[in-house]
């Protein structure tokens, strides 16, 4: 097909002669004419929708005569992992690599939080909690849950920090390294105001600096401290956007932690300005390279496990994510649409709010037809949380159905026996950012 | 073992010269959901030791014979914890309950982001003092640095001397009283009538910190002009 037939057949307002700008295409155009119209930047949900370097851009070499496969429906591969194994009296033993990254109560509406835990517990994996603390829903479906400790400690209290099978400090997130949060005033309900112990309708800001610590030196006494509350048998995680990965890495190793979790600029986010978004953070190849490197110059690769989280929709992102170094994957983003986010059941009603199944991305405004994103009772009783947590259960077993075909293809009997060595990179930039050679070639750019 | 018991007083002595911190918190913690054991603590030798006495979830006492480092008496529920001497950063963080005094002075972020419960410093507090309260009464005889009351959300800040830039900036419902000099106000904070209610307030709050000789008269108060609690562009410069 011809590219004038096919923009024509894309876009009927199309007419020989009519050139759209590379540089102010019509998206630029329109967020021009919004902001000098609301006189505000444009906050929303989901993540980067900017094309950067990712997974897509690396293949596996699947074994041919100089490797040997595994019979893909008939030999074992281990997906199971443990995490937590450094300081912690009681280590997660999760059966798959895969877990539900933090998104908070009031982000997400409670039926949308327990589907989490149904679905993370019926396939041995856990779930996380986030910026508002833990709803009794969520602890009861969630057979292991990670309890975050954020900068706002809303909902904070040593019941739930004991009640938590791990403890994620959270530093900051991919979508926005360096930035707070803000959870708006229509989406605090009676009950998010009462946990977070703030009047009903306001804008409740979450902190991008913890109130008690401030530098690495003082993040290990934090994290000392958090263990003594619970008596050293909860493994603590922490979590950074990622940005200055590698010394981060180091650092978060250095203050003790058990576990890190590296969240690349594709990770989602509830609300947060579309400027910062697209803006701030490297993506999650790179990160992920940064984050190995670290901990391999250090000596802890494997000692202090590494969970990589932003962008991660398949089983081939799983899969390489874990033969670039991680020891697990988080999905956060994946799991909503998994639930019905941005269903084409939806259509109309999106359609009705301004946007459309495929493009809906407005999860700070609370009127999410699918009863994920919101707080609006009405809303919320749409969405069936056992059903949500079948489909969790179903897209998180794909995942590592995914994974694991790829990695008996490679040879590998276990997911964490993937390697560096089974990748190749489609383009230079990719070759560079994951440190494995160009496709046909042996050059690692930077190498 | 160095842990020791004075049957003839009825006080558990702990020395942390000869044992290790983990072994005091361990045994403290083992008193939760009204275990039994001594109600009467004595540390002694703590000697800047980080995390002494935090996570205590019983009705007990505990005096701290000396000063302390980081996070002495965090997320406290019940227990009355008294430091003798000075304490470190992040002094009972994210109390819940109970009552925690410190004779000396403390350091940055004091009560900080703490829910409930009293929270007395017989000298001065440093930065950050009150930094996102939730419910907590904090009660400081001196002066308190930069920071205090940052995004206070609820409970009351009481200062008897002065206080540092940017006091209560982004602050919500929380209650300042400050009987000194302030140096700035931060964003969205303002000082407020001190009516027969406040006074009230005021003097028990003085009264339950043993500081009634202080007249709650001669104090001001400070809290949210409630302009900022709903994002609007018009305000972008008060950010």
């Amino acid at each position: 097909m011809l590219e004038t037939e096919r923009m024509r057949s894309h876009d009927g307002a199309w007419q020989p002669g009519l050139r759209e700008s590379y540089l102010f295409d019509r998206n630029v155009i329109a967020e021009i004419q919004r902001a000098s119209r609301e006189g505000i930047y444009d906050i929303r949900g989901f993540g980067a929708k900017r094309r950067v370097p990712h997974f897509d851009d690396l293949l596996f070499l699947g074994a041919s005569v100089s490797r040997y496969p595994l019979e893909g429906y008939r030999e074992r591969c281990g997906t199971d992992v443990v995490l937590g194994t450094r300081f912690a009296k009681k280590p997660l033993e999760l059966k798959i690599p895969v877990t539900i990254a933090g998104m908070s109560f009031g982000a997400l509406s409670a039926p949308a939080k327990e589907a989490l835990g149904r679905g993370a517990s019926e396939v041995g994996t856990s779930t996380t909690t986030g910026d508002g603390g833990m709803t009794e829903e969520e602890r009861r479906h969630s057979t292991t849950l990670v309890y975050q400790v954020l900068p706002s400690r809303y909902g904070m209290n040593p019941d739930d920090l004991r009640r938590g099978d791990a403890i994620e400090v959270v530093v900051g997130q991919g979508a926005k390294p360096g930035g707070g949060g803000m959870l708006l005033g229509h989406k605090i309900s009676d009950r998010v105001a009462a946990m977070r112990n703030l009047p009903k309708g306001i804008d409740q800001r979450s902190a991008c600096r913890h109130p008690d610590w401030t530098g690495p030196d003082d993040l290990e006494i934090k994290i000392h401290e958090l263990r003594e509350i619970t008596d050293w048998e909860k493994p603590i995680f922490v979590k950074v956007g990622a940005t200055r990965t590698y010394y981060d890495v180091q650092l978060a190793v250095k203050a003790g932690a058990d576990a890190i979790v590296v969240d690349g600029m594709q990770g989602g986010t509830a609300a947060t300005q579309d400027v910062f978004i697209e803006h701030v953070g490297i993506p999650t190849l790179p990160a992920t390279r940064l984050a190995v490197d670290a901990l391999e110059e250090l000596g802890m690769h494997r000692q202090v496990q590494l969970i990589i989280s932003g962008g991660i929709r398949t089983g081939a992102d799983v899969a390489k994510a874990l033969a670039l170094g991680a020891d697990a994957v988080s999905i956060g983003t994946a799991a909503l649409i998994a639930m019905g986010d941005n269903s084409p059941e939806y259509d109309e009603q999106y359609r009705k709010i301004g946007s459309s199944a495929g493009f809906y991305d407005d999860w700070q405004a609370g009127r999410d037809p699918a009863g994920i994103s919101t707080q609006d009772d009405e809303l919320a009783a749409r969405f069936d949380p056992v059903l949500g947590g079948r489909k969790i259960a179903n897209y998180l077993r794909v995942l590592t159905l995914e994974a694991q075909t790829l990695a008996r293809a490679c040879g590998k009997s276990h997911l964490h026996n993937l390697e560096p060595e089974d990748l190749v990179a489609l383009t230079v930039e990719s070759a560079a950012m994951a440190r494995v050679p160009l496709a046909g070639t042996n050059w690692i750019p930077g190498a | 073992m160095a842990v020791e018991t004075s049957e003839m007083t009825g006080v558990e002595i702990v020395d942390l010269a000869s044992t290790p911190l983990r072994e005091l918190n361990r045994r403290l913690h083992g008193l939760a959901d009204g275990a039994p054991g001594p109600r009467r603590w004595r540390v002694l030798n703590p000697n800047g030791a980080h995390a002494v006495g935090c996570g205590l979830d019983a009705d007990i006492d505990v005096e701290i014979e000396g000063h302390v480092g980081y996070y002495c008496a965090g997320m406290n529920k019940l227990a009355t914890v008294r430091v003798h001497g000075n304490a470190g950063p992040g002094l009972a963080e994210n109390l819940m309950s109970g009552t925690v005094i410190v004779e000396g002075s403390a350091s940055q972020s004091a009560g900080a982001t703490g829910r409930g419960g009293l929270l007395v410093v017989y000298g001065d507090a440093s930065a950050r003092c009150g930094i996102s309260m939730k419910g907590i009464d904090i009660v400081v005889r001196g002066s308190v640095g930069h920071l205090s009351a940052f995004m206070a959300q609820t409970g009351c800040l009481v200062v008897g001397g002065d206080v540092g830039e940017a006091l209560g900036d982004s602050i919500y419902e929380a209650c300042l009283y400050v009987r000194g000099e302030v140096a700035g106000l931060g964003a969205d904070c303002v000082e407020k009538g001190l009516e027969d209610e406040h006074v009230a307030e005021l003097a028990r709050l003085l009264e339950r910190a043993g500081f009634d000789d202080l007249d709650p008269r001669d104090f001001r108060r400070y809290g949210s002009a409630r302009q900022l609690y709903n994002f609007k562009i018009d305000n972008a410069g008060a950010y």
